[in-house]
């Protein structure tokens, strides 16, 4: 414990010094501030009002940056640090190196998600002040499925960080993993498909499969119990999961995708050659 | 004591290590010599349990991949590339203590020995730092460590002689059953506090000597140079060393660390065309 704790403050001391941090953290921190300055929490669009309105649309910009923020700060300080000889030293001193690897997720994971959270709760603080009502449970959930997309694609970043020989190719391979991911939702390629009725099944299926798309059905669901945002495809999914069941997918499948590929990625640095 | 047996790595089917077997004893200070390329870095790796080889490393009867942590508790490293780390240097000095349970005031104390000036860089970022600074800091933290083998990849590359001098003398002061292991790409480097000499060429050993040297690694030679007329770029290389001019004549003074003379001798031999005289003294073996 003392090592898995000694290289998540590693981690997290050397994220807070780099610059990638510091665009990070302002990026998220403007997105709230240009929500709330474009007087989003005022207006009513497709009944959504309030705070309510302004986490909608917040949360559905994270998943579009958070994934990739997430995988391509990794795979640059993981297969980086690598690449520049901080492995071969730091791994030189008495550190098992299962406290090493996920003591590294585990600072990275404070890193990635402290900012997104700050920054939502500065708009509830905002909204207190300002006399709005603060939507409580959904502002829960939503930081639940924070937390579950952050932890999926820490974990995809670090598997990708442990296969890449080179920082290079990690990075390619994070961006393709992004693209694809945001192809294959309702918005894009599904979308597609639907219209060009391809069987709903195979829609569904890939669906349900992508982190991407499992965090935005679920956080709508949050305001939109019936999925009507979503069309006819809403019922087959609510006609497998339930309401409740589906919120619960949408909140343990990225997550447990995170540990299968996290867990995948040690067993892969484990084996190979560290530096 | 410390077993290689039939050590290869292969990188991209290109051999780095070509079967490589060596037997180091307890108080072994052994200079691991040979070109770029020659498999240096890559031996210490695999010895630091850092790369997968084939054949089998035993470090007192232990694999150090298998049990890394018993291994590295003994192992103080000083890499020949320092690590582009962000962290200031005394974070780098508390985490290095940390997880190896050692003192991180002995630590900063053998740095500033070597001249490394602590409170002044305390709180910069480790990256930020000289070379020459970096690799003061690496060597204070490996010593400070309480460890009974030292594996150095090309240490003393970036020190100034005065730092060198220090850097023999903590090294004499080490452990004497503690295994030394440094690696340079020139002899005169290293000969100087090594009792056996390991040259690898294109990953295999190619010379295993033992090297008799009575001059100890706290000694201090004087020595007097003279030469024909006064050159500025003697004048500036003697400077360099320590050395002080005579009044007009082209004539200095000063004094080279024992383990230092052959890395002086060879620094000298640039200018033989211009020596009169050269005098070394002091020492056992001068």
């Amino acid at each position: 414990m003392k090592h898995l704790m000694a290289a998540a403050r590693l981690d997290i001391a050397e994220s807070l010094r780099a610059r990638w941090f510091l665009i990070y953290t302002v990026v998220f921190g403007l997105v709230i501030v240009l929500l709330l300055v474009s007087g989003l929490t005022e207006s009513r669009v497709m009944g959504f009002t309030g705070l309510s309105r302004l986490l909608i649309i917040y949360i559905q910009i994270c998943m579009a940056i958070l994934p990739i923020f997430v995988l391509i700060t990794t795979v640059r300080s993981v297969a980086g640090d690598r690449e520049a000889g901080v492995f071969e030293y730091l791994l030189s001193l008495p550190i098992p190196l299962a406290a090493w690897y996920w003591g590294k997720l585990l600072g990275r994971f404070v890193i990635v998600f402290l900012p997104v959270f700050v920054a939502m709760t500065g708009a509830i603080l905002w909204a207190m002040v300002a006399g709005h009502t603060v939507p409580w449970a959904e502002f829960a959930l939503n930081t639940a499925f924070l937390i579950s997309l952050a932890w999926c694609f820490l974990g995809i970043g670090m598997l990708i960080s442990s296969l890449a020989k080179s920082s290079d190719v990690a990075q390619g391979a994070s961006f393709i993993l992004w693209l694809v991911l945001l192809v294959f939702l309702d918005l894009v390629l599904l979308g597609i498909m639907v219209r060009e009725q391809i069987p709903y099944n195979l829609v569904v299926s890939i669906a349900l499969t992508n982190p991407l798309q499992v965090f935005r059905t679920a956080s709508m669901a949050i305001f939109d119990p019936q999925l009507v945002l979503l069309g006819p495809t809403a019922h087959f999914i609510l006609d497998i999961f339930g309401h409740t069941g589906f919120l619960l997918y949408g909140l343990l499948y990225p997550a447990i995708m995170g540990c299968l590929t996290a867990y995948a990625g040690f067993l892969i640095f484990r084996r190979g050659d560290l530096p | 004591m410390i077993e290689l047996k039939d050590i290869s790595k292969t990188f991209r089917r290109r051999p780095v290590l070509d079967g490589i077997s060596l037997s180091i004893a307890d108080g072994s200070r052994i200079a691991l010599v040979g070109s770029n390329g020659a498999g240096k870095t890559t031996l210490i790796r695999c010895l630091l349990g850092e790369y997968v080889c084939q054949g089998s490393v035993q470090i007192d009867g232990l694999d150090p991949r298998r049990n890394r942590q018993q291994v590295l508790k003994r192992v103080g490293f000083v890499p020949q590339l320092p690590p582009p780390l962000q962290m200031s240097v005394n974070e780098l000095v508390l985490f290095a203590a940390h997880v190896s349970d050692s003192d991180p005031k002995l630590m900063e104390d053998l740095a500033i020995s070597l001249g490394l000036e602590f409170e002044a860089v305390r709180h910069q970022p480790f990256v930020k730092l000289s070379g020459g600074q970096k690799q003061k800091l690496l060597i204070g933290i490996a010593l400070g460590r309480n460890c009974d083998m030292l594996f150095m990849d090309e240490p003393a590359a970036n020190l100034d002689p005065e730092s060198r001098q220090v850097f023999f003398k903590l090294l004499a002061e080490h452990n004497h059953k503690s295994v030394m292991l440094m690696s340079s790409h020139r002899l005169d480097e290293v000969a100087a506090f090594v009792n056996r000499v390991v040259e690898l060429d294109q990953g295999r050993v190619t010379l295993d000597d033992h090297v008799v040297d009575t001059v100890e690694l706290t000694s201090l030679l004087t020595c007097t140079i003279e030469a024909s007329r006064n050159e500025e770029a003697l004048a500036k290389a003697l400077t360099e060393w320590g050395f002080e001019k005579e009044g007009e004549a082209p004539r200095w003074q000063g004094t080279v660390a024992g383990p230092d003379r052959l890395r002086f001798l060879s620094m000298v031999s640039r200018y033989a065309g211009l020596l009169v005289s050269l005098d070394l003294q002091g020492g056992n073996g001068a």
